[in-house]
Protein backbone atom coordinates (compact mmCIF):
# COMPACT_ATOMS: atom_id res chain seq x y z
CA UNK A 1 0.00 0.00 0.00
CA UNK A 2 2.94 2.15 0.89
CA UNK A 3 4.00 1.46 -2.55
CA UNK A 4 1.04 2.52 -4.16
CA UNK A 5 0.95 6.01 -2.47
CA UNK A 6 4.75 6.76 -3.68
CA UNK A 7 3.24 5.70 -7.18
CA UNK A 8 0.41 7.84 -6.76
CA UNK A 9 3.20 10.90 -5.81
CA UNK A 10 5.58 10.18 -8.69
CA UNK A 11 2.38 10.85 -11.17
CA UNK A 12 1.22 13.62 -9.50
CA UNK A 13 4.57 15.53 -9.39
CA UNK A 14 5.15 14.19 -13.31
CA UNK A 15 1.91 16.04 -14.31
CA UNK A 16 2.88 18.76 -11.87
CA UNK A 17 6.35 19.14 -13.12
CA UNK A 18 5.38 18.86 -17.08
CA UNK A 19 2.07 20.53 -16.80
CA UNK A 20 0.66 17.50 -18.96
CA UNK A 21 -3.23 16.15 -18.28
CA UNK A 22 -4.57 12.96 -17.70
CA UNK A 23 -3.69 12.65 -13.60
CA UNK A 24 -7.04 11.31 -13.19
CA UNK A 25 -6.77 8.60 -15.43
CA UNK A 26 -3.44 7.79 -14.31
CA UNK A 27 -4.33 7.55 -10.58
CA UNK A 28 -7.18 5.37 -11.23
CA UNK A 29 -5.15 2.31 -12.55
CA UNK A 30 -2.22 2.42 -10.16
CA UNK A 31 -3.31 -0.58 -8.12
CA UNK A 32 -3.91 -2.22 -11.51
CA UNK A 33 -0.87 -1.74 -12.74
CA UNK A 34 1.13 -2.53 -9.32
CA UNK A 35 -0.12 -5.66 -9.05
CA UNK A 36 0.34 -6.84 -12.23
CA UNK A 37 4.31 -5.42 -12.69
CA UNK A 38 5.06 -6.63 -9.02
CA UNK A 39 2.81 -9.78 -8.09
CA UNK A 40 1.54 -11.44 -11.76
CA UNK A 41 3.95 -10.56 -14.87
CA UNK A 42 6.59 -13.15 -15.50
CA UNK A 43 8.90 -10.14 -17.09
CA UNK A 44 12.61 -9.20 -16.35
CA UNK A 45 13.78 -5.56 -16.73
CA UNK A 46 17.16 -6.63 -16.98
CA UNK A 47 15.90 -8.98 -19.87
CA UNK A 48 12.90 -6.98 -21.38
CA UNK A 49 13.03 -9.42 -24.93
CA UNK A 50 13.02 -12.10 -22.15
CA UNK A 51 11.54 -14.89 -24.54
CA UNK A 52 8.25 -16.75 -22.90
CA UNK A 53 7.80 -13.49 -21.08
CA UNK A 54 4.30 -12.06 -19.99
CA UNK A 55 3.11 -8.97 -21.92
CA UNK A 56 1.05 -5.86 -20.57
CA UNK A 57 -0.44 -3.68 -23.12
CA UNK A 58 -1.72 -0.21 -21.84
CA UNK A 59 -4.20 0.38 -24.11
CA UNK A 60 -5.43 3.41 -22.49
CA UNK A 61 -2.00 4.75 -22.95
CA UNK A 62 -2.93 8.64 -21.83
CA UNK A 63 -1.88 6.94 -18.23
CA UNK A 64 1.45 6.64 -19.56
CA UNK A 65 2.89 8.51 -16.47
CA UNK A 66 1.54 5.74 -14.15
CA UNK A 67 3.08 3.07 -16.43
CA UNK A 68 6.49 4.90 -17.00
CA UNK A 69 5.98 5.91 -12.52
CA UNK A 70 5.23 1.75 -12.31
CA UNK A 71 8.28 0.65 -15.10
CA UNK A 72 10.78 2.81 -13.45
CA UNK A 73 10.11 1.33 -9.65
CA UNK A 74 10.70 -1.63 -11.20
CA UNK A 75 13.97 -1.49 -12.81
CA UNK A 76 13.30 -0.91 -16.35
CA UNK A 77 15.01 2.92 -16.39
CA UNK A 78 15.85 5.08 -13.72
CA UNK A 79 13.46 6.64 -11.83
CA UNK A 80 15.49 10.43 -13.22
CA UNK A 81 13.37 9.75 -16.25
CA UNK A 82 10.11 10.48 -14.89
CA UNK A 83 11.30 13.92 -14.41
CA UNK A 84 11.60 14.08 -18.18
CA UNK A 85 8.55 13.22 -18.77
CA UNK A 86 6.19 14.91 -21.36
CA UNK A 87 9.14 18.00 -21.63
CA UNK A 88 11.43 19.30 -24.53
CA UNK A 89 14.41 16.89 -24.56
CA UNK A 90 12.51 14.68 -22.43
CA UNK A 91 12.81 10.67 -22.20
CA UNK A 92 8.96 9.66 -21.67
CA UNK A 93 6.44 10.77 -24.72
CA UNK A 94 3.05 11.95 -23.51
CA UNK A 95 1.61 8.62 -25.23
CA UNK A 96 3.38 5.34 -25.85
CA UNK A 97 6.59 4.80 -28.12
CA UNK A 98 7.90 1.39 -27.39
CA UNK A 99 11.30 3.17 -30.01
CA UNK A 100 12.13 4.98 -26.91
CA UNK A 101 11.34 3.34 -23.96
CA UNK A 102 12.86 0.18 -22.59
CA UNK A 103 10.14 -2.60 -22.03
CA UNK A 104 7.38 -1.37 -23.52
CA UNK A 105 5.65 -3.83 -25.83
CA UNK A 106 3.56 -1.49 -28.37
CA UNK A 107 3.40 2.10 -28.91
CA UNK A 108 0.02 4.02 -28.53
CA UNK A 109 -2.13 6.65 -27.42
CA UNK A 110 -5.17 6.07 -30.12
CA UNK A 111 -8.10 4.19 -28.46
CA UNK A 112 -9.24 1.17 -29.33
CA UNK A 113 -5.60 -0.46 -30.62
CA UNK A 114 -4.64 -2.60 -27.83
CA UNK A 115 -6.67 -5.19 -27.37
CA UNK A 116 -6.14 -5.80 -31.54
CA UNK A 117 -2.65 -6.21 -30.42
CA UNK A 118 -2.77 -7.86 -28.07
CA UNK A 119 -5.25 -11.11 -29.77
CA UNK A 120 -2.54 -10.78 -32.17
CA UNK A 121 0.35 -11.33 -29.57
CA UNK A 122 -2.15 -14.30 -27.91
CA UNK A 123 -2.72 -16.46 -31.21
CA UNK A 124 0.94 -15.78 -31.99
CA UNK A 125 2.13 -17.47 -28.78
CA UNK A 126 -0.78 -20.40 -28.71
CA UNK A 127 0.83 -21.10 -32.72
CA UNK A 128 4.31 -21.35 -31.11
CA UNK A 129 3.45 -23.12 -27.50
CA UNK A 130 4.59 -20.20 -25.85
CA UNK A 131 3.38 -20.35 -22.78
CA UNK A 132 3.44 -16.29 -22.40
CA UNK A 133 0.05 -14.95 -21.40
CA UNK A 134 -0.84 -11.86 -22.59
CA UNK A 135 -2.87 -8.67 -20.54
CA UNK A 136 -4.18 -5.80 -21.91
CA UNK A 137 -5.96 -2.48 -19.92
CA UNK A 138 -8.55 -0.89 -21.34
CA UNK A 139 -10.41 2.11 -20.33
CA UNK A 140 -14.16 2.33 -20.12
CA UNK A 141 -15.04 5.19 -22.60
CA UNK A 142 -12.57 3.45 -24.77
CA UNK A 143 -15.02 0.92 -24.50
CA UNK A 144 -16.88 3.13 -27.21
CA UNK A 145 -14.52 2.04 -30.17
CA UNK A 146 -15.50 -0.40 -32.60
CA UNK A 147 -12.30 -1.90 -33.39
CA UNK A 148 -12.60 -3.18 -29.37
CA UNK A 149 -15.67 -5.17 -30.10
CA UNK A 150 -14.01 -6.32 -33.32
CA UNK A 151 -11.11 -7.61 -31.23
CA UNK A 152 -13.86 -8.83 -28.65
CA UNK A 153 -15.34 -11.44 -31.02
CA UNK A 154 -12.20 -12.86 -32.61
CA UNK A 155 -11.04 -13.60 -28.96
CA UNK A 156 -13.67 -15.42 -27.76
CA UNK A 157 -13.98 -17.27 -31.41
CA UNK A 158 -10.53 -18.52 -31.30
CA UNK A 159 -10.95 -19.11 -27.34
CA UNK A 160 -8.00 -17.43 -26.91
CA UNK A 161 -7.53 -18.29 -22.68
CA UNK A 162 -4.10 -16.53 -22.41
CA UNK A 163 -5.34 -13.49 -23.45
CA UNK A 164 -6.51 -11.32 -20.28
CA UNK A 165 -8.26 -7.63 -20.70
CA UNK A 166 -8.97 -5.38 -17.95
CA UNK A 167 -11.15 -2.47 -17.78
CA UNK A 168 -10.64 0.99 -16.09
CA UNK A 169 -14.15 1.48 -15.06
CA UNK A 170 -13.85 5.01 -13.61
CA UNK A 171 -16.79 6.39 -14.94
CA UNK A 172 -15.66 9.07 -16.92
CA UNK A 173 -14.80 10.08 -20.71
CA UNK A 174 -13.18 12.75 -21.80
CA UNK A 175 -16.18 14.97 -22.04
CA UNK A 176 -18.61 13.36 -20.04
CA UNK A 177 -19.87 10.39 -17.42
CA UNK A 178 -19.12 7.44 -19.22
CA UNK A 179 -22.46 5.49 -18.81
CA UNK A 180 -24.82 9.28 -20.03
CA UNK A 181 -22.30 9.00 -23.07
CA UNK A 182 -22.20 5.56 -23.92
CA UNK A 183 -24.55 3.58 -21.19
CA UNK A 184 -22.40 0.34 -20.51
CA UNK A 185 -23.52 -0.18 -16.65
CA UNK A 186 -24.45 -3.75 -17.99
CA UNK A 187 -20.95 -4.25 -19.27
CA UNK A 188 -19.96 -7.23 -17.96
CA UNK A 189 -22.98 -8.74 -19.20
CA UNK A 190 -22.24 -7.53 -22.99
CA UNK A 191 -18.36 -8.92 -22.41
CA UNK A 192 -19.79 -12.17 -21.39
CA UNK A 193 -22.62 -12.04 -24.36
CA UNK A 194 -19.35 -11.92 -26.72
CA UNK A 195 -17.78 -15.24 -25.11
CA UNK A 196 -15.28 -14.12 -22.80
CA UNK A 197 -15.32 -14.81 -19.23
CA UNK A 198 -15.97 -11.96 -17.17
CA UNK A 199 -15.48 -10.48 -13.41
CA UNK A 200 -16.40 -7.38 -11.84
CA UNK A 201 -14.56 -6.35 -8.84
CA UNK A 202 -12.94 -2.77 -7.01
CA UNK A 203 -10.04 -2.22 -8.86
CA UNK A 204 -8.41 -0.02 -5.64
CA UNK A 205 -8.21 -3.73 -3.84
CA UNK A 206 -5.32 -5.70 -4.33
CA UNK A 207 -6.32 -8.55 -3.50
CA UNK A 208 -9.36 -8.59 -5.37
CA UNK A 209 -7.24 -8.17 -8.33
CA UNK A 210 -4.71 -10.32 -7.84
CA UNK A 211 -7.89 -13.49 -7.15
CA UNK A 212 -9.44 -12.16 -10.12
CA UNK A 213 -6.46 -12.42 -12.61
CA UNK A 214 -5.42 -15.62 -11.28
CA UNK A 215 -8.32 -17.41 -11.36
CA UNK A 216 -8.43 -19.93 -14.26
CA UNK A 217 -10.14 -19.34 -17.37
CA UNK A 218 -10.64 -21.53 -20.53
CA UNK A 219 -11.85 -18.32 -22.30
CA UNK A 220 -10.97 -14.63 -23.02
CA UNK A 221 -10.91 -13.27 -19.81
CA UNK A 222 -11.79 -9.38 -19.01
CA UNK A 223 -12.24 -8.03 -15.53
CA UNK A 224 -14.19 -5.25 -14.72
CA UNK A 225 -12.06 -3.37 -12.32
CA UNK A 226 -14.63 -0.19 -10.81
CA UNK A 227 -12.06 2.79 -9.99
CA UNK A 228 -12.39 6.27 -9.13
CA UNK A 229 -10.59 8.78 -11.60
CA UNK A 230 -8.39 10.56 -9.96
CA UNK A 231 -8.04 8.15 -6.91
CA UNK A 232 -6.08 9.35 -3.78
CA UNK A 233 -6.35 12.97 -4.29
CA UNK A 234 -9.51 14.40 -2.37
CA UNK A 235 -10.05 17.19 -5.28
CA UNK A 236 -9.49 15.32 -7.81
CA UNK A 237 -11.65 12.07 -7.18
CA UNK A 238 -14.42 11.59 -9.62
CA UNK A 239 -14.16 14.71 -11.68
CA UNK A 240 -14.21 15.12 -14.84
CA UNK A 241 -11.56 17.95 -15.36
CA UNK A 242 -8.64 16.21 -14.33
CA UNK A 243 -8.52 14.43 -17.05
CA UNK A 244 -7.47 17.91 -18.76
CA UNK A 245 -5.93 19.98 -15.68
CA UNK A 246 -2.50 19.50 -14.22
CA UNK A 247 -1.75 20.59 -10.47
CA UNK A 248 -0.81 23.94 -9.91
CA UNK A 249 2.07 24.42 -6.94
CA UNK A 250 -0.67 24.67 -4.00
CA UNK A 251 -2.52 21.63 -5.61
CA UNK A 252 0.69 19.74 -5.96
CA UNK A 253 1.52 20.17 -2.47
CA UNK A 254 -1.54 19.48 -1.17
CA UNK A 255 -1.66 16.31 -3.00
CA UNK A 256 1.63 15.27 -1.84
CA UNK A 257 0.41 16.02 1.57
CA UNK A 258 -2.58 13.76 1.09
CA UNK A 259 -0.85 10.93 -0.08
CA UNK A 260 1.96 11.31 2.96
CA UNK A 261 4.00 13.68 2.23
CA UNK A 262 7.27 13.69 0.35
CA UNK B 1 -1.32 -10.88 -60.83
CA UNK B 2 -3.31 -12.21 -57.50
CA UNK B 3 -2.42 -15.85 -58.44
CA UNK B 4 1.49 -14.73 -58.80
CA UNK B 5 1.56 -13.36 -55.45
CA UNK B 6 -0.16 -16.65 -54.19
CA UNK B 7 1.88 -18.75 -55.91
CA UNK B 8 5.40 -17.21 -54.35
CA UNK B 9 3.80 -17.15 -51.22
CA UNK B 10 2.66 -20.83 -50.83
CA UNK B 11 6.14 -21.60 -52.46
CA UNK B 12 8.18 -19.44 -49.43
CA UNK B 13 5.83 -20.66 -46.39
CA UNK B 14 7.39 -24.19 -47.13
CA UNK B 15 10.74 -22.59 -45.73
CA UNK B 16 9.86 -19.67 -44.09
CA UNK B 17 7.38 -20.79 -40.82
CA UNK B 18 7.63 -16.80 -40.05
CA UNK B 19 5.20 -16.08 -42.98
CA UNK B 20 1.12 -15.97 -41.78
CA UNK B 21 -1.62 -14.22 -43.90
CA UNK B 22 -4.41 -12.25 -42.44
CA UNK B 23 -7.69 -11.27 -44.43
CA UNK B 24 -10.57 -9.78 -43.17
CA UNK B 25 -13.13 -12.33 -44.82
CA UNK B 26 -11.67 -12.04 -48.21
CA UNK B 27 -9.79 -14.95 -50.01
CA UNK B 28 -12.42 -16.92 -52.48
CA UNK B 29 -10.68 -18.97 -55.16
CA UNK B 30 -7.53 -17.69 -53.74
CA UNK B 31 -6.41 -18.81 -50.52
CA UNK B 32 -7.86 -22.36 -50.59
CA UNK B 33 -4.49 -23.95 -50.68
CA UNK B 34 -2.29 -21.73 -49.08
CA UNK B 35 -5.15 -22.76 -46.48
CA UNK B 36 -4.94 -26.60 -46.82
CA UNK B 37 -1.45 -26.48 -46.76
CA UNK B 38 -1.18 -23.95 -43.62
CA UNK B 39 -3.88 -24.21 -42.14
CA UNK B 40 -2.01 -23.22 -38.81
CA UNK B 41 -0.34 -19.60 -40.51
CA UNK B 42 -3.95 -18.76 -41.98
CA UNK B 43 -6.45 -16.70 -39.95
CA UNK B 44 -9.96 -14.76 -41.66
CA UNK B 45 -10.82 -12.35 -38.75
CA UNK B 46 -14.15 -11.87 -40.42
CA UNK B 47 -15.22 -8.51 -41.60
CA UNK B 48 -13.49 -6.36 -39.22
CA UNK B 49 -10.33 -4.31 -40.67
CA UNK B 50 -9.09 -2.11 -38.37
CA UNK B 51 -8.96 -5.92 -35.90
CA UNK B 52 -7.36 -7.21 -38.85
CA UNK B 53 -4.20 -4.33 -39.34
CA UNK B 54 -4.04 -4.27 -35.03
CA UNK B 55 -4.28 -7.95 -35.20
CA UNK B 56 -1.55 -8.47 -37.82
CA UNK B 57 0.91 -6.28 -35.99
CA UNK B 58 0.34 -7.98 -33.08
CA UNK B 59 1.34 -11.11 -34.56
CA UNK B 60 4.26 -9.10 -36.62
CA UNK B 61 5.33 -8.41 -33.28
CA UNK B 62 5.66 -12.15 -31.84
CA UNK B 63 8.61 -13.03 -34.86
CA UNK B 64 6.12 -13.46 -38.16
CA UNK B 65 6.09 -12.18 -40.93
CA UNK B 66 2.57 -11.33 -41.61
CA UNK B 67 0.69 -10.65 -44.95
CA UNK B 68 -2.69 -8.81 -44.67
CA UNK B 69 -4.52 -9.33 -47.97
CA UNK B 70 -7.95 -7.68 -49.40
CA UNK B 71 -9.24 -4.93 -52.00
CA UNK B 72 -7.44 -2.37 -51.52
CA UNK B 73 -10.27 0.18 -49.64
CA UNK B 74 -10.20 -1.96 -47.38
CA UNK B 75 -6.43 -3.25 -46.52
CA UNK B 76 -5.54 0.74 -46.22
CA UNK B 77 -8.37 3.18 -46.20
CA UNK B 78 -11.01 1.53 -43.47
CA UNK B 79 -8.21 0.75 -41.09
CA UNK B 80 -5.60 3.53 -42.01
CA UNK B 81 -5.25 5.19 -38.50
CA UNK B 82 -4.31 1.21 -37.30
CA UNK B 83 -2.04 1.22 -40.15
CA UNK B 84 -0.70 4.26 -39.07
CA UNK B 85 0.01 3.18 -35.27
CA UNK B 86 -0.13 -0.49 -35.78
CA UNK B 87 2.13 -0.90 -38.61
CA UNK B 88 4.24 2.22 -39.42
CA UNK B 89 5.03 4.08 -36.39
CA UNK B 90 5.84 1.00 -34.45
CA UNK B 91 7.71 -0.42 -37.75
CA UNK B 92 6.21 -4.00 -37.64
CA UNK B 93 6.98 -6.54 -39.83
CA UNK B 94 3.33 -6.58 -41.70
CA UNK B 95 2.76 -6.35 -45.37
CA UNK B 96 -0.16 -4.91 -47.13
CA UNK B 97 -0.97 -6.81 -50.04
CA UNK B 98 -4.26 -5.15 -52.36
CA UNK B 99 -6.26 -5.93 -55.36
CA UNK B 100 -8.23 -3.66 -57.40
CA UNK B 101 -5.51 -1.02 -58.43
CA UNK B 102 -7.64 2.15 -59.56
CA UNK B 103 -10.72 1.04 -61.64
CA UNK B 104 -9.53 -2.32 -61.76
CA UNK B 105 -13.41 -2.96 -60.24
CA UNK B 106 -14.66 -0.24 -62.57
CA UNK B 107 -18.33 -1.55 -62.23
CA UNK B 108 -18.35 -2.30 -58.86
CA UNK B 109 -17.99 1.23 -58.24
CA UNK B 110 -16.14 3.77 -56.09
CA UNK B 111 -16.29 1.84 -52.64
CA UNK B 112 -14.29 -0.54 -54.80
CA UNK B 113 -12.07 1.26 -56.75
CA UNK B 114 -8.93 2.87 -55.50
CA UNK B 115 -7.34 6.08 -56.84
CA UNK B 116 -5.91 8.01 -53.50
CA UNK B 117 -4.04 4.56 -52.20
CA UNK B 118 -0.73 5.60 -53.50
CA UNK B 119 -1.03 8.91 -52.04
CA UNK B 120 -2.00 8.28 -48.55
CA UNK B 121 0.61 4.97 -48.11
CA UNK B 122 3.28 7.76 -49.19
CA UNK B 123 2.73 9.88 -47.25
CA UNK B 124 3.71 7.38 -43.84
CA UNK B 125 7.24 7.06 -43.03
CA UNK B 126 8.69 3.62 -43.19
CA UNK B 127 6.28 2.33 -45.72
CA UNK B 128 7.68 1.24 -48.70
CA UNK B 129 4.89 1.23 -51.62
CA UNK B 130 5.10 -0.85 -54.45
CA UNK B 131 3.13 -0.91 -57.27
CA UNK B 132 3.74 -3.76 -60.21
CA UNK B 133 2.86 -3.59 -63.41
CA UNK B 134 3.02 -7.15 -64.37
CA UNK B 135 3.30 -10.40 -63.25
CA UNK B 136 7.08 -10.04 -63.70
CA UNK B 137 6.97 -7.66 -61.08
CA UNK B 138 4.69 -8.82 -59.01
CA UNK B 139 6.68 -12.10 -58.45
CA UNK B 140 10.53 -10.67 -58.09
CA UNK B 141 8.57 -7.66 -55.75
CA UNK B 142 6.69 -10.46 -53.51
CA UNK B 143 10.32 -12.65 -53.22
CA UNK B 144 11.90 -9.65 -52.04
CA UNK B 145 9.60 -8.80 -49.80
CA UNK B 146 10.24 -11.71 -47.94
CA UNK B 147 13.56 -10.63 -46.58
CA UNK B 148 12.52 -7.06 -46.75
CA UNK B 149 11.98 -5.94 -42.88
CA UNK B 150 9.50 -3.46 -42.02
CA UNK B 151 6.07 -2.30 -43.65
CA UNK B 152 5.13 -2.40 -47.12
CA UNK B 153 2.11 -1.72 -49.10
CA UNK B 154 1.99 -3.97 -52.39
CA UNK B 155 -0.83 -2.49 -54.85
CA UNK B 156 -2.35 -5.05 -56.91
CA UNK B 157 -4.50 -4.80 -60.05
CA UNK B 158 -6.38 -8.23 -60.23
CA UNK B 159 -5.99 -11.61 -62.06
CA UNK B 160 -4.27 -12.45 -65.27
CA UNK B 161 -2.87 -9.19 -66.40
CA UNK B 162 -0.41 -10.11 -69.21
CA UNK B 163 3.47 -10.61 -69.07
CA UNK B 164 5.10 -7.59 -69.95
CA UNK B 165 8.67 -7.96 -69.11
CA UNK B 166 10.07 -10.79 -70.56
CA UNK B 167 11.49 -13.24 -67.77
CA UNK B 168 15.33 -12.46 -67.80
CA UNK B 169 14.49 -8.59 -66.31
CA UNK B 170 15.49 -8.26 -63.03
CA UNK B 171 13.52 -6.11 -60.78
CA UNK B 172 14.79 -4.89 -57.33
CA UNK B 173 12.49 -2.98 -55.29
CA UNK B 174 13.55 1.02 -55.52
CA UNK B 175 15.08 0.83 -58.92
CA UNK B 176 13.39 2.20 -61.88
CA UNK B 177 13.33 -0.39 -64.95
CA UNK B 178 13.56 0.92 -68.20
CA UNK B 179 11.27 -1.11 -70.42
CA UNK B 180 11.99 0.23 -73.55
CA UNK B 181 14.65 3.05 -74.50
CA UNK B 182 14.11 6.51 -76.35
CA UNK B 183 15.72 9.78 -75.98
CA UNK B 184 12.79 12.22 -77.28
CA UNK B 185 10.88 11.56 -74.42
CA UNK B 186 10.56 9.69 -71.05
CA UNK B 187 6.62 7.67 -70.60
CA UNK B 188 7.27 6.68 -66.56
CA UNK B 189 4.05 4.01 -65.67
CA UNK B 190 2.83 2.48 -62.76
CA UNK B 191 0.28 -0.21 -61.79
CA UNK B 192 -2.18 -1.27 -64.19
CA UNK B 193 -1.36 1.04 -67.23
CA UNK B 194 2.14 -0.44 -67.63
CA UNK B 195 0.48 -2.00 -70.82
CA UNK B 196 -0.77 1.09 -72.10
CA UNK B 197 2.81 3.42 -71.77
CA UNK B 198 3.73 0.38 -73.88
CA UNK B 199 1.32 0.47 -76.28
CA UNK B 200 1.58 4.36 -76.32
CA UNK B 201 5.06 4.16 -76.91
CA UNK B 202 4.72 1.47 -80.26
CA UNK B 203 2.04 4.27 -81.55
CA UNK B 204 4.84 7.20 -81.39
CA UNK B 205 7.77 5.24 -82.64
CA UNK B 206 5.58 4.68 -85.64
CA UNK B 207 5.39 8.58 -86.22
CA UNK B 208 8.71 8.85 -85.23
CA UNK B 209 9.25 9.74 -81.67
CA UNK B 210 11.34 7.03 -79.58
CA UNK B 211 9.86 7.44 -75.84
CA UNK B 212 11.59 5.50 -73.19
CA UNK B 213 8.98 3.76 -71.40
CA UNK B 214 9.71 3.17 -67.21
CA UNK B 215 8.02 1.07 -64.96
CA UNK B 216 8.00 2.89 -61.83
CA UNK B 217 6.85 -0.71 -60.04
CA UNK B 218 8.33 1.17 -56.80
CA UNK B 219 6.72 5.02 -55.73
CA UNK B 220 8.66 4.92 -52.67
CA UNK B 221 11.47 5.22 -52.06
CA UNK B 222 10.88 6.58 -55.65
CA UNK B 223 14.29 6.20 -57.67
CA UNK B 224 15.43 9.11 -57.59
CA UNK B 225 19.07 9.09 -59.05
CA UNK B 226 17.22 7.73 -62.23
CA UNK B 227 14.68 10.77 -62.53
CA UNK B 228 17.08 12.95 -62.17
CA UNK B 229 19.72 11.55 -64.72
CA UNK B 230 16.16 12.22 -66.80
CA UNK B 231 16.57 15.97 -65.93
CA UNK B 232 20.04 16.33 -66.03
CA UNK B 233 19.62 15.02 -69.84
CA UNK B 234 16.42 17.65 -69.70
CA UNK B 235 14.42 14.74 -71.16
CA UNK B 236 10.45 15.57 -71.21
CA UNK B 237 8.88 13.57 -68.61
CA UNK B 238 5.32 12.10 -68.61
CA UNK B 239 3.96 10.02 -65.85
CA UNK B 240 0.97 7.86 -66.09
CA UNK B 241 -1.19 6.36 -63.32
CA UNK B 242 -4.67 5.09 -62.56
CA UNK B 243 -4.50 7.25 -59.68
CA UNK B 244 -5.83 10.59 -58.65
CA UNK B 245 -3.68 13.37 -60.14
CA UNK B 246 -2.97 14.79 -56.48
CA UNK B 247 -0.06 12.81 -54.47
CA UNK B 248 0.53 9.49 -56.59
CA UNK B 249 3.60 8.98 -59.01
CA UNK B 250 3.71 12.21 -60.78
CA UNK B 251 3.10 14.16 -57.76
CA UNK B 252 6.38 12.06 -56.46
CA UNK B 253 8.26 12.67 -59.68
CA UNK B 254 7.14 16.46 -59.84
CA UNK B 255 8.70 16.92 -56.49
CA UNK B 256 11.87 15.71 -57.52
CA UNK B 257 12.00 18.00 -60.60
CA UNK B 258 10.41 21.41 -58.93
CA UNK B 259 13.51 20.64 -56.65
CA UNK B 260 16.34 20.39 -59.11
CA UNK B 261 16.10 23.99 -60.01
CA UNK B 262 16.05 23.04 -63.62
CA UNK B 263 13.14 23.24 -65.58
CA UNK B 264 12.07 20.55 -68.45
CA UNK B 265 8.22 19.54 -70.12
CA UNK B 266 6.43 17.53 -68.15
CA UNK B 267 2.87 16.06 -67.90
CA UNK B 268 1.28 13.91 -65.43
CA UNK B 269 -1.81 11.91 -66.61
CA UNK B 270 -3.88 9.98 -64.26
CA UNK B 271 -7.45 10.98 -62.97
CA UNK B 272 -8.37 14.48 -62.73
CA UNK B 273 -9.12 14.88 -59.07
CA UNK B 274 -13.01 13.13 -59.35
CA UNK B 275 -14.80 10.46 -58.02
CA UNK B 276 -16.32 8.11 -61.18
CA UNK B 277 -20.59 7.96 -61.09
CA UNK B 278 -20.00 6.48 -64.52
CA UNK B 279 -20.88 2.83 -64.69
CA UNK B 280 -19.05 0.47 -66.15
CA UNK B 281 -16.05 -1.53 -66.84
CA UNK B 282 -12.38 -0.78 -66.16
CA UNK B 283 -11.81 -0.09 -69.46
CA UNK B 284 -15.23 1.65 -69.83
CA UNK B 285 -13.91 3.84 -66.89
CA UNK B 286 -10.30 4.30 -68.65
CA UNK B 287 -12.25 5.60 -71.46
CA UNK B 288 -14.42 8.54 -69.73
CA UNK B 289 -11.00 9.58 -67.84
CA UNK B 290 -8.90 9.84 -71.14
CA UNK B 291 -6.45 6.89 -70.11
CA UNK B 292 -6.84 4.55 -73.33
CA UNK B 293 -5.50 7.16 -75.77
CA UNK B 294 -2.50 8.74 -76.13
CA UNK B 295 -1.67 12.47 -75.39
CA UNK B 296 -1.27 14.86 -78.02
CA UNK B 297 2.31 14.91 -77.98
CA UNK B 298 2.50 18.56 -80.48
CA UNK B 299 0.43 19.61 -77.99
CA UNK B 300 2.53 19.06 -75.16
CA UNK B 301 6.06 20.02 -76.74
CA UNK B 302 4.68 23.46 -78.18
CA UNK B 303 3.09 24.34 -74.85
Amino acid sequence: MKLNKEIRKDIVRMTYLSNSSHVGSCLSIVEILSVLFFQILNIDPKNPNKKNRDKFILSKAHGSAALYAVMARKGYFSRKWLDKFYIDNGKLPGHLDKEIVPGLETSGGSLGHGLSLGVGMALANKLDKNPGKIYVLLGCGECNEGSVWEAIMLAATKKLENLTAIVDFNELQSFGRTNEVIDQRNIKERWEAFGWSALEIDGHDQDAIVKAIKKTQQRPKVIIAHTIKGKGVSFMEDRLEWHYKSPTQEQYLQAIKELGGE
Amino acid sequence: MRDTFVKCLIERAKIDKRIYVISPDMGFSVFEEFIKRYPNRFLNVGIAEQNAIGVAAGVALSGKIVYVYSIIPFVNMRCYEQVRVDVAYMNSNVKLVGIGAGFTYGSAGLTHQAIEDIAIMRSMPNMTVCAPGDPCEVEQIVKQSFLYKGPMYIRLAKNKEPMLHSHTDKITIGKASIMRKGKDIALLATSNLLATALRWSEEWRKEGIKAAVVSMHTIKPLDYNYIRSLINKKIPIITLEEHNIIGGLGSAVAEIIAESGMAIKFKRIGIQDIYSHFVGSAEFQRKKFNLINKPDLRKFFTK
